[in-house]
């Protein structure tokens, strides 16, 4: 019984994939677009440009954590239009990030995590040679369908130190927000204010003796404007913040306002020590770290002339 | 059957003295498969309360339960180098008394032989599901990850304290070289979780999720056990096949149908099937299919020398080869 039950739900399932060549004809289109929408953004052929990045990928054409480039393709597609065109990113000091393993530290904010997309996106379309970043995700993404696949399959990984630890011993860039999702949820009078950081990725980078970038982002805390965040409201639904967003009201403000972006990427930053130290020896060192992306931060925003140009 | 062939063209361990493996469990596709490969370079005893069909004729075969004081007469009769510990119970339709009597109970009684005999050297064989399929896992779990397995799945317990009993062993008996090997998902003629979800026609697969895997081909196991046999080696090691792959490429060398079905549709519909016996997974193993459960294996290459010899396709493939 069960087995003529799946056997139709295949059936409707061939048909649905089957049928339409108008749907293939489509997709082809589509990928066809992608393909020319970011060669005219990044003066060159995404597939020369992914050549380019070190990328250890199997025989079936995935790494050993998931990334697809195919599937970064089309995410790439999307945020390049954001990048360019959308926020139209300033990216100052790129050249400053080396090569090999690197820690990129970054405030968090905005709500959604667009700051991280669109330094994948500078890494990727503005730093020589390019870059593929890996994000570490939150566990709580990983078990939401869809988000969890989208996420492995464009090389974010679950934010765990071992993951952490593997990926920078392999050579990869690794973005981490120490703020995390206390960074991110600000309100909006608290704009361009590095809430505590976390001290695990300090621990990490002298336990790999890996350099950190520092990376101060400008023009995230006014894409969407949160008035107050609902702890509680948050906490029964088990996430992680729970901000109260005017403009979601108004029609059209779903989407994030169009404030021009700015990427600040800083000296490398390198520090020894014992990684097990206490933790008010590393939080010294992190405190440094800090200290660059405030002023990094009050730089960017003194330079600034106009949130949305 | 092919596999075997190649599985037993491999040069010789490096065993000088005479001795016997005595093998639990070899009735099973594993076991049967391992006898056939051993029983050429040295002599091989079986345990097992099932009966061993087309038995080699130098493998002697004792027809009795591990739990059953007649184990001892098998230690006592002789000679025995090496105990490898396949007869793990994993029948989820088994009451869970069963289970426990028949892993834990059955294993502690076959410890307690090896220390009174003083035998030099017990391969077990546990699994890389100890671990558990968690969203919280690392990408690669190293050997001393925490066993989490039990945590949402409560049916496989025993088994995750099956691995603990023979970790105690490494200091409760020293002088025994002790191996414990948690392979990834087997797949082969074998009948597991795996091999039979990969035997499915269509395939189901959870909407929105498709989790890197590891495979490993049971000829590669039987090598792994092999490698662990040689005097000098102990301790865990994670054994894993070939390069992980998403679960959708596993699915696309079969060339089977695949309907994805999103999770609370599935779980719903998976347990009311195993209510009425008309699956044979039970509702948690769906977590297989949604999370990564993936081991490093480092150790294993390094000091095992274990590399695996049955590529990814052939693997794959092998589920549907000889199902007898």
């Amino acid at each position: 019984m069960a087995t003529t039950a799946s056997r139709a739900l295949a059936r409707i399932d061939s048909a649905a994939r089957g049928a339409p060549g108008l749907l293939r004809r489509l997709l082809g289109t589509a990928e066809q677009s992608i393909d020319d929408l970011l060669e005219r953004l990044m003066g060159e052929p995404f597939a020369d440009r992914i050549a380019r990045v070190p990328l250890a990928l199997g025989p079936s054409g995935v790494d050993p954590f998931g990334l697809d480039p195919q599937w970064a393709k089309y995410a790439l597609g999307t945020i390049a239009m954001l990048h360019r065109r959308y926020f139209r990113t300033d990216v100052h000091g790129i050249e400053n990030v080396p090569e090999g393993r690197v820690l990129l530290i970054a405030n968090h904010s905005g709500q959604v995590p667009i700051d991280g997309a669109l330094i994948g996106a500078a890494m990727f379309m503005d730093a020589e040679p390019p870059r593929i970043i890996r994000a570490m995700v939150e566990k709580w993404a990983v078990s939401l369908p869809f988000v969890s696949l989208l996420f492995t399959r464009v090389g974010q990984v679950v934010g765990v130190p071992e993951n952490a630890q593997r990926l920078l011993t392999q050579g990869e860039a690794l973005l981490v927000f120490p703020e995390g999702a206390r960074g991110i949820s600000k309100t909006f009078d608290r704009r361009y204010k590095l809430t505590e950081f976390g001290l695990g990725f300090m621990r990490l980078a002298i336990e790999t003796n890996t350099p950190i970038v520092p990376v101060a982002v400008v023009g995230a805390e006014e894409q969407y404007v949160s008035v107050a965040n609902f702890d509680s409201l948050a906490r029964l639904l088990r996430m992680p913040a729970f901000p109260v967003i005017p403009q979601l009201f108004i029609p059209g403000g779903q989407l994030p306002l169009p404030t021009k972006y700015r990427l600040w990427f800083g000296e490398p930053m390198r520090f020894t020590g014992d990684p097990d130290d206490d933790d008010s020896i590393i939080d010294e060192k992190v405190w440094l770290v800090k200290q660059t992306i405030q002023s990094m931060l009050n730089r960017g925003l003194k330079e600034r002339k106009h949130i949305f140009w | 059957m092919s596999l075997s062939v190649s599985a037993t063209e491999r040069t010789g361990p490096t065993t000088t003295t005479g001795g016997a493996v005595l093998i639990t469990g070899i009735c099973g596709r594993l076991g049967k498969h391992l006898a056939r490969v051993l029983h050429r370079e040295r002599r091989v005893v079986g345990v097992d309360r099932r009966s061993f069909v087309d038995k080699p004729k130098d493998v002697e075969h004792a027809q009795v339960d591990i739990r059953r004081k007649k184990l001892k007469d098998v230690f006592r009769a002789g000679d025995i180098e090496a105990v490898v510990h396949l007869g793990v119970m994993h029948d989820p339709r088994a009451s869970a008394a069963d289970h426990h009597s028949w892993n834990v109970a059955g294993f502690s009684k076959l410890l307690e032989y090896v220390a009174q005999f003083r035998i030099p050297k017990l391969v077990v064989l546990s699994s890389a599901n100890v671990y558990g399929p968690q969203p919280s896992n690392p990408q690669f779990l190293s050997e001393d990850a925490p066993l989490l397995g039990g945590q949402n799945f409560s049916d496989i317990r025993d088994l995750v304290e099956v691995d603990m009993l023979a970790q105690g062993f490494f200091w409760k008996l020293p002088e025994t070289e002790t191996v414990i090997l948690r392979p990834v998902h087997i797949l082969g003629a074998v009948h597991n979780a795996p091999s039979n979800f990969l035997r499915l026609d269509p395939i189901m697969t959870v909407m929105g999720f498709d989790p890197m895997a590891q495979v490993i081909q049971q000829a590669d196991v039987v090598h792994a056990i092999h490698l662990a046999l040689r005097p000098g080696v102990r301790g865990i090691f994670n054994v894993a096949g070939n390069e992980p792959v998403p679960l959708s490429r596993l699915i696309k060398v079969l060339g089977r149908q695949r309907i994805s079905v999103p999770y609370s549709l599935a779980r719903v519909v998976l347990r009311r099937l195993w209510a009425l016996r008309l699956t044979t997974f039970p509702p948690p193993e769906l977590d297989h299919i949604r999370y990564v459960c993936m081991v490093d294996d480092r150790r294993a290459r390094e000091v095992l020398g274990f590399a695996p010899r049955v590529s990814l396709e052939e693997t794959v493939r092998s589920v549907d080869e000889g199902r007898w």
